[in-house]
């Protein structure tokens, strides 16, 4: 459509991006029937992709928020997270980055009383950036009640929520399921950001699509708010790329177009949970040493293999006991119980011998699995897991 | 530091360089004192002071009601329109037929249209044909389009291209590669922190470098005396600038005075920076557009780096090739040897991936075709100088018709300027 549209050209886009572009982006965050909009309080910036709204998002925090260019505001993010998370609000000022706590590498799972632990115990005001669906890398999200839990601590102690949202619809394949954390923070009145990004869920990855949604108690100072993060991004990229905005906007506002849309995510999604059900049925056939449960529990595109992760009560017991390694090295509980010295051998097997190329974490793409090559993957994971 | 909502405020409010930085040229705002209403406050929840001082515990013993009906950006200003951008803003909000946009920087065609090149079209097709995917980009880019970049700034015989000492990145055109510049700068450029601009320089250099921390100051550039180019006292400046500090120049199409130096005059701006032992940044946005010809429009910057001065430089393809909305840009460092461009390039990239991780494709797809296939690079160098054909059509046209209407003032400077913009002489209250 766009390609056949002679009346297109290339003329700049406003600074904080397309209109159009920008207001359905947040609808589709916070929903069609979102209270929140129609009180007028929800803005949108164009951003260059995920890093770019979050990114403007810091700059805007650093400068504004707890006081004028109050760099010292604690910044968490969640351990693990994605890399880039903390360049992002180091480049952007903040002095003071820290971690809480969020897997739980023993039982493999949500670390819920350490993550609520550190919420309480953060100061006021502390920004707390919170993964919205798909958690990057471990795939393991809070339960719905779990969520609620959060919120009421982060709003009791009067936390700033920044939701980084990269993976709506290609989580559960399910749009409004992957936005339900967003949405409840926004019904219960907070004021917060959402970073969207449109790489994965549009496919649009080097047409860099992002948008940041902007929460606020009313239109005035959503107003205001927007009015600066326009100085910000023109100081940055004067205004964004028109070509991957307007395909995503033509989507949205078309009927057609936005029912093909979804249609193709959930069968995106629905791809990657089959990979994960098969991959874990072979490791499981094998007899791969290790609970496997993990693969399909986790969500998203990213699984967190539990290569090179020991588990964190063996770590301990190698410590203070060597002799009880053997014995140890045989159990079931993980997928690693390695001495430190051995942490980077199974990954590096994997590369080296197997040419399987994944993170250094274990942090492996369900999405890169395919029928054809399966079978290679599991039988490489269990000469890892038992040679190693 | 904690901001307590709702509460008794007595603020002496003292101005700030943040002041001058939001609003350029505005600094002169009085100290003012501010007094908010306390709205009714539940004592049940008292707590010690903390971290961020005694207003916070006065933040927590807020109902809850009072603290949602509160906003913690109650206190953001509302920024002022871009003085560039506005304008546009307020030309589209006006009904009046007549109406016109002199403002941005964007060409347009005889009837007022934005003009799509030729060659852009045919580039698209190509592209589309392809059916390529959409995968990220390397974070410095396009590599094809890096290095055709590269080659029409510095030609494709430079000595820098074949030894393969520079490195050049993709950049959110001319805008992100002057960021990108101004944080590399500002990150490894020990020597100093100040940029000297020309006097005027475009609207958003100052916000750029300032927002990376940059100091920035001016040497003499535009004589309003005669609307042209202050050679002296540009040169006065100039050889006065503290050693190893930052110059930024204009490589073409002065914006936006429209005034450049001719060769010779280069030539001794050139000898000066040398003796002052200058940093040369070089923005370059209008290359081809200026004087129809492209390796006339890149003079300078070749000039430059032939006298052994290895300067950074920011490219524009927003103009030259009409692609604005897409953000085509690249920027450059010149460096000693090829092996100090791989360590330059890994910093760029770790300053780039925070920012927006990789850039936008397709707007380099198009350059990067159109520079290297023949056909359309030639159609391309064609459309260009029609375009600077035009506008320099325009400057005569609008002497000659101001001297019909009767006007004795010497219009002259309007055909001495070159590109897209020309310092009218006008004052700001005839402009409005």
């Amino acid at each position: 459509m766009i390609a056949s549209d002679t009346s297109l050209n290339h003329e700049y886009l406003p600074i904080l991006g397309l209109p159009d572009f920008r207001a359905n982006a947040s609808r589709i965050a916070l929903g069609d029937d979102s209270p929140a909009i129609k009180e007028g309080r929800v803005g949108g910036v164009q951003c260059l992709g995920g890093t770019g709204a979050l990114r403007i998002g810091a700059e805007f925090l650093r400068r504004w928020y707890n006081g004028n260019n109050n760099t010292t505001t604690p910044v968490y993010i969640s351990s693990p997270s994605w890399e880039n998370h903390n360049s992002v609000f180091t480049d952007a000022g903040f002095k003071d980055i820290r971690t809480y706590r969020y897997w739980d590498p023993a039982k493999r799972g949500l670390d819920l009383q350490g993550l609520l632990e550190d919420m309480e115990a953060a100061p006021e005001f502390s920004i707390f950036i919170l993964h919205a669906c798909a958690h990057n890398p471990t795939g393991t999200d809070p339960t719905q009640e779990q969520w609620k839990q959060i919120a009421t601590v982060m709003k009791r102690r009067f936390l700033f929520p920044f939701f980084d949202s990269a993976y709506q619809g290609f989580a559960s394949g399910c749009l409004d399921r992957d936005a339900w954390a967003v949405r409840y923070f926004v019904a219960q009145g907070f004021e917060l950001f959402c970073a969207q990004s449109f790489s994965k869920n549009f496919g649009l990855y080097n047409e860099r699509v992002g948008n940041l949604s902007v929460v606020g108690k009313d239109a005035n100072n959503v107003q205001r708010v927007l009015s600066q993060m326009e100085k910000i991004a023109r100081t940055t990229w004067s205004n964004p790329p028109s070509q991957g905005a307007r395909i995503v906007a033509t989507t949205l506002t078309s009927p057609l177009l936005f029912a093909e849309w979804k249609d193709n995510v959930k069968t995106m999604a629905d791809r990657v949970l089959l990979m994960r059900s098969e991959l874990r049925s072979r490791l499981e056939d094998l007899g791969t040493p290790g609970t496997w449960s993990h693969i399909t529990d986790q969500i998203g595109m990213f699984s967190f293999t539990g290569l090179n992760r020991p588990c964190s009560f063996l770590y301990v017991s190698l410590v203070t006991c060597p002799f009880l390694h053997c014995l140890l090295f045989s159990s079931c509980i993980g997928a690693l119980q390695k001495l430190p010295a051995q942490l980077s051998k199974q990954v590096d097997y994997m590369i080296k011998e197997k040419h399987i190329y994944l993170m250094a974490s274990g942090r492996i793409n369900m999405c890169g699995l395919t029928t054809k090559n399966l079978d290679y993957v599991a039988s490489s994971i269990h000469e890892a897991v038992t040679k190693i | 530091m904690g901001r307590a909502r709702g509460v008794p405020v007595l603020r002496l409010r003292p101005r700030s360089a943040r002041l001058c930085r939001q609003q350029p040229g505005k600094c002169a705002r009085k100290p003012r004192l501010r007094l908010r209403v306390p709205a009714p406050r539940a004592m049940a929840l008292l707590q010690p002071s903390r971290l961020l001082g005694a207003a916070t515990s006065r933040r927590a013993c807020l109902a809850p009601a009072a603290a949602r009906s509160s906003s913690w950006w109650s206190h953001v200003e509302m920024g002022p329109p871009d003085p560039i951008l506005g304008v546009t803003e307020a030309f589209r909000r006006d009904t009046n037929t007549k109406k016109m946009n002199l403002g941005v920087g964007a060409y347009r065609d005889d009837n007022g249209k934005p003009y799509v090149l030729n060659c852009v079209r045919k580039a698209e097709a190509q592209i589309a044909a392809k059916k390529m995917d959409k995968e990220y980009l390397p974070i410095a880019g396009l590599a094809e389009f890096n290095k055709a970049s590269a080659e029409l700034a510095l030609g494709e015989t430079s000595e820098v291209i074949k030894n393969g000492r520079y490195v050049t990145v993709q950049s959110i055109s001319g805008t992100g590669s002057l960021r990108i510049g101004a944080n590399f700068l500002q990150r490894f450029f020990k020597s100093s922190h100040d940029v000297y601009l020309p006097k005027p320089s475009w609207g958003n250099h100052t916000p750029i470098f300032r927002d990376a921390g940059l100091q920035l100051q001016a040497y003499r550039y535009y004589d309003p005396k005669t609307c042209g180019f202050d050679f002296s006292g540009a040169l006065d400046d100039i050889s006065k600038i503290p050693e190893k500090s930052i110059i930024l120049f204009h490589a073409c199409a002065h914006n936006p005075t429209g005034v450049d130096p001719r060769p010779e005059q280069w030539k001794e701006l050139a000898s000066v920076v040398k003796k002052r032992n200058l940093f040369v940044f070089f923005d370059m946005a209008y290359q081809g557009f200026a004087s129809g010809d492209i390796n006339r429009d890149a003079w300078a910057v070749r000039h430059f780096i032939e006298q052994g001065i290895n300067i950074v430089l920011s490219q524009s393809y927003a103009k030259n090739m009409g692609l604005y909305g897409e953000r085509v840009g690249a920027f450059t460092v010149i460096c000693s040897d090829a092996e100090e461009a791989k360590r330059v390039e890994s910093q760029l990239k770790i300053l780039i991936r925070p920012m927006y991780s990789n850039p936008p494709i397709n707007g380099a797809r198009i350059a990067s075709t159109i520079l290297n296939s023949p056909d359309l690079r030639k159609e391309w160098l064609g459309e260009v100088k029609g375009m600077a054909d035009r506008i320099i059509g325009m400057r005569t046209q609008l002497v000659s018709n101001l001297k019909k209407e009767g006007s004795s003032y010497n219009w002259q400077h309007i055909t001495d300027q070159i590109g897209m913009f020309c310092f009218t002489g006008l004052k700001p209250e005839q402009g409005s």
